[in-house]
């Protein structure tokens, strides 16, 4: 009997995670050959500028010869295959330096950065909900629901860069205690920080709050207060992880979305990261640049959205079979 | 009935629900005033306010003044007058680049209804990848293939936008499709693009304009933060994103130049979103009901009086009322002797369940309790009683075995919880001791049922463990809430049998609360009839059985239950 549940449960886990690789696959498979496309279907000649607008028209085609732009398009692509996983994704054209040392260079400040506001982001939010669930429980304390609907429906609507922006003028311009620009100290983390997670704390703390509100209305709720649970057990233990589910699936795509914000965030702050470098790449036309930056932020995108999947799994084994049907 | 309203579809059904549901509530009309203002400046604001917006003056870098309100740039251009000109382009875009992703989306969305299942299995796959993608990754893409500039912007948001539609649309059609109604119309040989037109659409209708509102939101965000960044519009033109990155740039000197764009900004979010929520309100009444003015949860004691000596549980007049005032409990008062088995019947909603709550000391947040004096194994509740002694003394098994366990929980680590947190034994010593009481109500293979998550086990076998944990303690009292209701016919009188073998051999009082008479007359010292939150009568089980009652609701009670459930009436020899 044991046995057989046991061998049930580790089949469950073989074909989740089954399934789970084969969407990485394909997922890294479709970013791939998005980024290709994405260069054919940009207007201009890569060797024009490559070698400048005073170059001969031999010059030219060595260049196009060498960059292999020349061969047929499926061989073009089983070569940008290669590079990609070989990790030699080509040099930047402005500054010859090789894409995968820029994309070494940057990649800390925006990961660094983004886990950050995501970690403040679920501790703060997660916190805050919770709180305010307990406290209007049975219609309770009205003046809180109220006051909590109106500032997190107004905190939730300001555009992160322009909570980046107030931020900048009453931190470092009026008051002057944090640094406005840079990732030149722990405080110049300050800023972007608390800019990138007012937005999803406020959103986040919604949805905790929503579900809390269930959660606590229901019967397993009643009973451990039958067992006398004491209130911060109750909540710890009983009520937090029937939330987690429900909340790590709505707010997998607001911490994805991290990413996005991540990347106007870096504009404001002249944060040295993946996403200036992605919009300094765009406005100078440094195409294999971009197409590094797109296929890192692409993999960090896939790889966010498993490990959701797999923290929901190992939370609360029932998704193991559910999950199939969520994409 | 039922059969006739779920083959009908409801979007065909004339009648319309109250009309409570269908008035816009007070969020929507703020955020329907808020946009009409905001289109009112866009038409207005262009041809009245163009020569302030983008003349070049003399008067550069100057601070607000009555002149200029918000101050002017370093070319001496009126900010509040750039401001509100450019709301015209901020709103074009964002309603262009939300029409692509909604129109495109939701054509993709039901037309992968209509193709082979290999096809859109393909589809849904790469839409996937699509919608895990941030949308603003996305829109960079397409943003260097197109470079920068207004229409590319839009091109891109739009694109960006539309995996989200099409996964909604699709979703929502999956669950549509399987409807009754749907099937009854592909009987009749509906025409596909008329079931698309007729039956899909109008019931996807609700949560789409929900989202559409809420990816409106989203949209004016991205497409002003890539202007802001400098990939979206392009000087001399300007809409909000614009303007903030010039303010930006010259924050230091000129700090006020971010106020006009913000507030434009946050004031066109707001609006937007504040039409999303309000349509999310009317489509799920759940949120949208109006909130009872909150009272204190105890009202305390108006005066005690001595419980009588020599019972386990004993309450006078108690009086339980909602949140509003509502009466639910009448001036109950009765008392539980030891090992007494005190019946509790009435109809669901007669106050019989919050009153056997209120003895437990558990009644819910939000509700008002008085009464004389509330006594439970020497505990005074109105004083709020030690819980330990509570926990030990009281053990409460409930209707629904499924959804009185904790889903995310194992069955050993909540059933643990008393006997570990207030009888002080390890994690082992507990395991041990519910092991052996799960075999007492021949629970098999009890170890491994400690291990289990509650939705591995049947209802039967969860309320019998139930029943296990709540001797395990040695209660003077059992409160039982209907503990058989919800299991399958075939194992209830089992359970029923054991649960008061198991009661009667440790000695405990027991709270029994049912609505079948006929296994309160078997179990049962005596039986209280509860009827519109007051006790109506108390009987002996011979009474019952001889129908010798006198309030005309248990005469009506005893009739319904002769006509109802022969089959428990005669399970119970």
């Amino acid at each position: 009997m044991s046995a057989t549940i046991e061998t049930l449960r580790t089949s469950a886990w073989t074909g989740f995670i089954l399934r789970k690789t084969g969407s990485v696959v394909f997922a890294f498979l479709v970013l791939v050959v998005l980024t290709f496309i994405m260069v054919l279907f940009i207007p201009g000649d890569p060797a024009r500028s490559i070698a400048g607008s005073d170059a001969s028209a031999d010059e030219l085609e060595d260049i196009r010869a060498e960059l292999g732009l020349t061969d047929p398009l499926p061989i073009r692509f089983l070569h940008y295959v290669t590079r990609v996983f070989g990790g030699g994704l080509g040099q930047s054209f402005r500054t010859s330096e090789p894409v995968a040392d820029i994309l070494a260079a940057r990649l800390p400040f925006t990961l660094s950065v983004s886990l950050a506001a995501i970690a403040v982001t679920l501790v703060v939010a997660v916190t805050l909900g919770l709180v305010v669930a307990a406290l209007t429980k049975g219609n309770r304390r009205q003046w809180l629901d109220l006051a909590f609907s109106w500032v997190t429906a107004l905190g939730g609507s300001v555009p992160q860069y322009v909570v980046g922006a107030l931020l900048v003028l009453v931190f470092a311009v009026t008051l002057r205690v944090l640094p406005a620009a840079g990732a030149n100290s722990l405080a110049s983390y300050v800023l972007p920080v608390t800019a990138l997670s007012i937005g999803p704390i406020c959103a986040v703390s919604r949805v905790v709050r929503r579900e809390a509100q269930s959660v606590l209305e229901q019967d397993y709720m009643r009973t451990a207060r039958g067992w006398r649970v004491g209130v911060v057990k109750q909540y710890l233990k009983y009520a937090l992880p029937n939330l987690v589910t429900s909340t790590l699936t709505l707010t997998g795509l607001i911490l994805a979305g991290m990413l996005g914000g991540a990347i106007i965030m870096e504009n404001i702050f002249a944060w040295p990261g993946l996403g200036r470098g992605l919009v300094e790449g765009i406005l100078q036309k440094d195409y294999p640049v971009i197409q590094g930056i797109i296929l890192v932020l692409g993999v960090i995108a896939i790889l966010l959205h498993t490990a959701i999947d797999f923290l929901l799994a190992i939370i609360d084994p029932r998704t193991l079979r559910a999950g199939k049907g969520q994409h | 009935m039922t059969q006739i309203t779920t083959v009908l579809d409801p979007a065909t059904i004339e009648a319309k629900p109250s009309s409570s549901r269908r008035r816009p509530g007070p969020i929507l009309v703020v955020g329907l005033a808020l946009l009409g203002i905001l289109a009112i400046i866009a038409i207005v604001a262009p041809p009245l306010l163009n020569d302030a917006a983008n003349t070049i003056t003399p008067q550069v870098r100057q601070a607000p003044s009555l002149e200029h309100p918000l101050g002017t740039d370093s070319f001496g251009q009126d900010l509040l007058a750039r401001a509100l000109v450019a709301t015209r382009l901020t709103l074009l875009l964002t309603l262009g680049a939300s029409a692509i992703s909604v129109v495109v989306g939701v054509a993709i969305g039901t037309l992968v209804w209509f193709v082979p299942e290999r096809v859109r299995t393909v589809v849904l796959a790469l839409n996937s990848v699509g919608v895990a993608f941030p949308s603003l990754v996305l829109a960079l893409i397409i943003a260097a293939i197109l470079g920068a500039g207004a229409v590319p912007a839009l091109i891109a948001i739009g694109i960006a936008g539309i995996p989200g539609f099409v996964r909604l649309t699709a979703n929502m059609a999956a669950s549509v499709s399987v409807k009754d109604y749907m099937t009854t119309a592909r009987i009749l040989q509906v025409p596909a693009p008329i079931l698309v037109v007729r039956h899909l659409l109008p019931n996807m209708a609700e949560p789409l304009l929900v989202m559409m509102a809420g990816h409106t939101a989203f949209v004016l965000v991205e497409l002003s933060g890539l202007s802001f960044i400098g990939l979206g519009v392009q000087a001399p033109d300007y809409d909000y994103g614009r303007l903030l990155n010039d303010g930006l740039v010259s924050i230091y000197s000129q700090p006020w130049q971010i106020v006009g764009p913000c507030i434009m900004l946050v004031i066109s979010g707001l609006a937007i979103m504040s039409i999303g929520d309000g349509l999310a309100a009317r489509a799920n009444p759940r949120t949208s009901g109006r909130l009872v003015p909150a009272t204190a949860a105890r009202a305390g004691a108006v005066g005690s009086r001595p419980a009588p000596a020599g019972t386990v549980a004993s309450v006078r007049d108690l009086t339980i009322s909602s949140a509003s005032g509502a009466p639910l409990v009448r001036g109950v008062s009765f008392d539980v002797a030891p090992g007494e088995i005190v019946g509790l019947v009435g109809e669901s909603g007669s106050g019989k369940s919050l009153t056997a709550m209120a003895l437990a000391g558990l009644v819910a947040d939000g509700l008002q309790l008085r009464a004389d004096s509330l006594v439970t194994c020497g505990e005074d509740l109105l004083d709020g009683g030690s819980t330990a002694a509570l926990a030990r003394s009281v053990s409460l098994v409930y209707q629904d075995p499924v959804s009185t366990y904790n889903p995310a929980l194992t069955i050993g680590s909540q059933l643990a919880e008393v006997p570990r947190t207030h009888l002080g034994m390890s994690r082992s010593e507990a395991s041990a001791a519910l092991a052996e009481r799960f075999e007492e109500v021949r629970i098999s293979n009890p170890t491994l049922r400690l291990s289990q998550h509650p939705h591995e086990l049947s209802g039967g076998m969860l309320q019998r463990a139930m029943i296990a944990s709540a001797l395990l303690t040695e209660p003077q009292l059992i409160i039982a809430d209907e503990p058989t209701t919800a299991l399958d016919v075939s194992v209830q009188a089992d359970v029923l049998r054991q649960f008061y073998a198991a009661t009667t051999s440790l000695g405990a009082a027991m709270l029994f609360i049912s609505h079948d008479l006929g296994v309160v007359e078997a179990l049962c010292d005596r039986v209280l009839v509860m009827y519109r939150g007051e006790i109506v009568e108390e009987l002996t089980p011979e009474q019952l059985a001889s129908r010798d009652v006198k309030h005309p609701y248990t005469r009506k009670l005893l009739a319904a239950a002769i006509y109802l459930e022969p089959d428990t009436m005669g399970a119970k020899s």
